[in-house]
């Protein structure tokens, strides 16, 4: 008996009381929900009904949003673009973040801060220059204008996030393997590589996740509407005073549904990602 | 984002510095190790050059200039013009810099304080406490232009929450809370919460983690009550993240401009307009891009001397010296 009233207590010691728990997380939850609801419910009920369940549920709504409004082509430019900016993101912060974790250069303080001043320079407010230079690049109207903004805009927290997942890899792996005869790539290939999984896919999704909702850059870069993408599709539909409520709840779905399936799969390895990068960076 | 600064604020020495190459190195990319860091940096480097400092610079010169073309007559050398423009004649200018930093106070102190009581909530041991983390956060994936959307459909006048409010006997039929000046700020603090609470939680939770057991344990023992163990271990564990994350969601929330452009346009009656958004009116669609460009020079300037205050009074990085 003293054992098991020994372990409750032990237990006890970071718990709240359930009721502390359980009341404020089910307001936040509701507080969360509700918008999700709502959308859901816009986009499946019939036009003009003002019933607050979805019922008879109709796809009228998905159908013209998808043909009509050119949904089809936005998710797919939306698509290219993201996993453009994902690939593209990845690769360059990995060989930079395994430069600022694994050696010592006479730059590399320079391009730390430089890194971290970067973080607050707005995207918004460069809209005229970067427009310019890819006017002078002969990149507007095309996707890869978008692509290469989104990807110099996720470089900087990419490339700190990256470092702080290698710099948690034991140098002494890496050493070994150049022992056991592997050059300094293949190494990195074999031993540090795997490691970096679950922080790889946290970098991957965070920039497939902005490039996927931002707005700004897409609107000004790709005037072309065949070009245009999700969210710049979205803003069409809010634009007009006479709203048509249904098509814009179905477009926010289709919006949601890539980053909420993206976002549900990583949400346990983002939370891992962040407190590594963080604390033993 | 918190750890941006951290791992910058102090870099960690890394043992192997350019003195002796580790063994094995000439098989591998087959280049001289002193090159091999600033190769691995050059593409990052160079498209950071390109794309963020050299527009950056542009962005300054043109600040001196008056470049509207549609005032071709006028254009050239402007000297201060600008600047001594914006800061004598222009009402717009404080009247939007004023909402800018009662957005960010606003927005920003909410978000922090809601986010830590979420990540504290989340980092309890409870059943169903992963589809519940699932949940809460999910709002995060979501953003800009999709969080509009949702906060349109449920502020409509005719078919919103007000309606069925009004059905239930609260309110009045047709009130539309992001076009009435007197509601217009509450509704899109709270649309721009909905999604940067679970920010801010992930970031705190993710810190939280690593609060060392031990510590809590130790305490126990001592008889500290729970209130006191928050403010006394993990508040003090969490002061580094809290400053960075406070730091950079401000610097954020005032430079974003997705949420309100797509909301309220800036409206009613200029009500939400940020200094961005009146930056961004002014060059994308009234093309006064030298005026613009002092507007973000005016902004630059703004937001670093916050951060620098801000910093300095947290006495951020002071350990380090």
């Amino acid at each position: 008996m003293t054992t098991l009233s020994l372990t409750r207590k032990r237990r006890a010691w970071d718990q709240a009381p359930r009721w502390q728990i359980h009341l404020p997380l089910a307001l936040y939850l509701l507080f969360t929900l509700v918008p999700f609801y709502w959308i859901l419910l816009f986009a499946l009920r019939p036009a003009g009904s003002t019933s607050l369940v979805p019922w008879p549920i109709t796809f009228e709504h998905f159908a013209k949003v998808w043909t009509e409004r050119s949904f089809a082509t936005y998710f797919q430019n939306s698509v290219l673009i993201g996993i453009a900016t994902l690939v593209l993101t990845t690769l360059v912060a990995l060989a930079g973040g395994y430069a600022l974790a694994r050696f010592d250069f006479r730059a590399k303080k320079g391009f730390m801060l430089a890194l971290l001043c970067s973080q607050f320079v707005p995207g918004a407010l460069l809209l005229v220059p970067l427009f310019q230079i890819f006017a002078e690049l002969r990149m507007i109207n095309s996707l890869g204008s978008v692509i290469l903004a989104e990807t110099v805009f996720q470089l900087p927290l990419s490339m700190i996030l990256i470092s702080g997942f290698i710099k948690n890899v034991p140098y002494a792996l890496e050493e070994a393997a150049w022992v056991d005869g592997c050059g300094r790539l293949e190494a990195f290939r074999v031993v540090v590589l795997p490691l970096l999984r679950p922080g790889l896919v946290a970098v991957g999704s965070f920039a497939f996740v902005h490039a996927w909702n931002h707005f700004l850059f897409a609107l000004m870069f790709l005037s072309n509407q065949e070009k245009q993408t999700i969210p710049v599709g979205l803003n069409t539909l809010m634009g007009a005073d006479s709203v048509d409520l249904g098509a814009l709840a179905a477009g926010g779905v289709i919006a949601a549904v890539p980053v909420v399936i993206v976002f549900a799969y990583i949400q346990k390895w983002l939370i891992t990602g962040f407190s590594a990068g963080a604390v033993k960076g | 984002m918190a750890q941006a600064a951290a791992v910058a604020e102090s870099p960690p020495k890394s043992r192997h510095g350019t003195g002796a190459p580790p063994p094995g190195r000439r098989r591998g990319t087959g280049t001289n190790p002193r090159r091999l860091p600033y190769l691995l940096i050059a593409p990052a480097a160079l498209l950071m050059l390109g794309f963020i400092a050299y527009p950056v610079l542009s962005v300054f010169w043109t600040a001196l200039q008056h470049s509207n073309p549609t005032k071709p007559w006028r254009n050239g050398f402007a000297g201060l013009d600008n600047f001594t423009e914006i800061f004598t004649d222009d009402t717009l200018f404080w009247g939007t810099l004023t909402f800018s930093l009662k957005w960010v106070v606003v927005e920003v102190g909410l978000q922090l304080l809601f986010g830590l009581a979420l990540a504290l909530i989340v980092n309890q041991t409870f059943a169903g406490r992963a589809l519940a983390r699932a949940l809460v956060f999910s709002p995060w994936a979501v953003s800009g232009v999709l969080t509009s959307a949702i906060w349109v459909l449920l502020y409509n006048s005719q078919t919103g929450i007000s309606r069925y409010l009004a059905d239930a006997g609260i309110g009045e039929y047709g009130t539309s809370w992001i076009s009435d000046t007197a509601t217009v700020f509450p509704a899109v603090v709270v649309a721009d919460l909905w999604r940067g609470v679970p920010f801010f939680a992930i970031l705190i939770l993710a810190d939280l983690q690593s609060v060392s057991k031990d510590l809590y344990e130790a305490a126990e023992v001592d008889g500290a009550s729970r209130f006191r163990q928050f403010f006394h271990i993990t508040l003090p564990h969490l002061k580094d993240a809290i400053i960075l994350s406070t730091l950079l969601r401000a610097v954020w929330e005032f430079n974003n401009v997705d949420l309100l452009y797509t909301l309220t346009g800036g409206g009613p009656a200029g009500e939400t307009t940020t200094l961005p958004l009146y930056i961004a009116n002014t060059s994308v669609d009234a093309h006064n891009f030298g005026y613009a460009s002092a507007l973000t020079t005016v902004a630059f300037v703004i937001l670093l001397f916050c951060s620098l205050v801000y910093l300095r009074l947290s006495k951020f990085g002071g350990d380090d010296k």
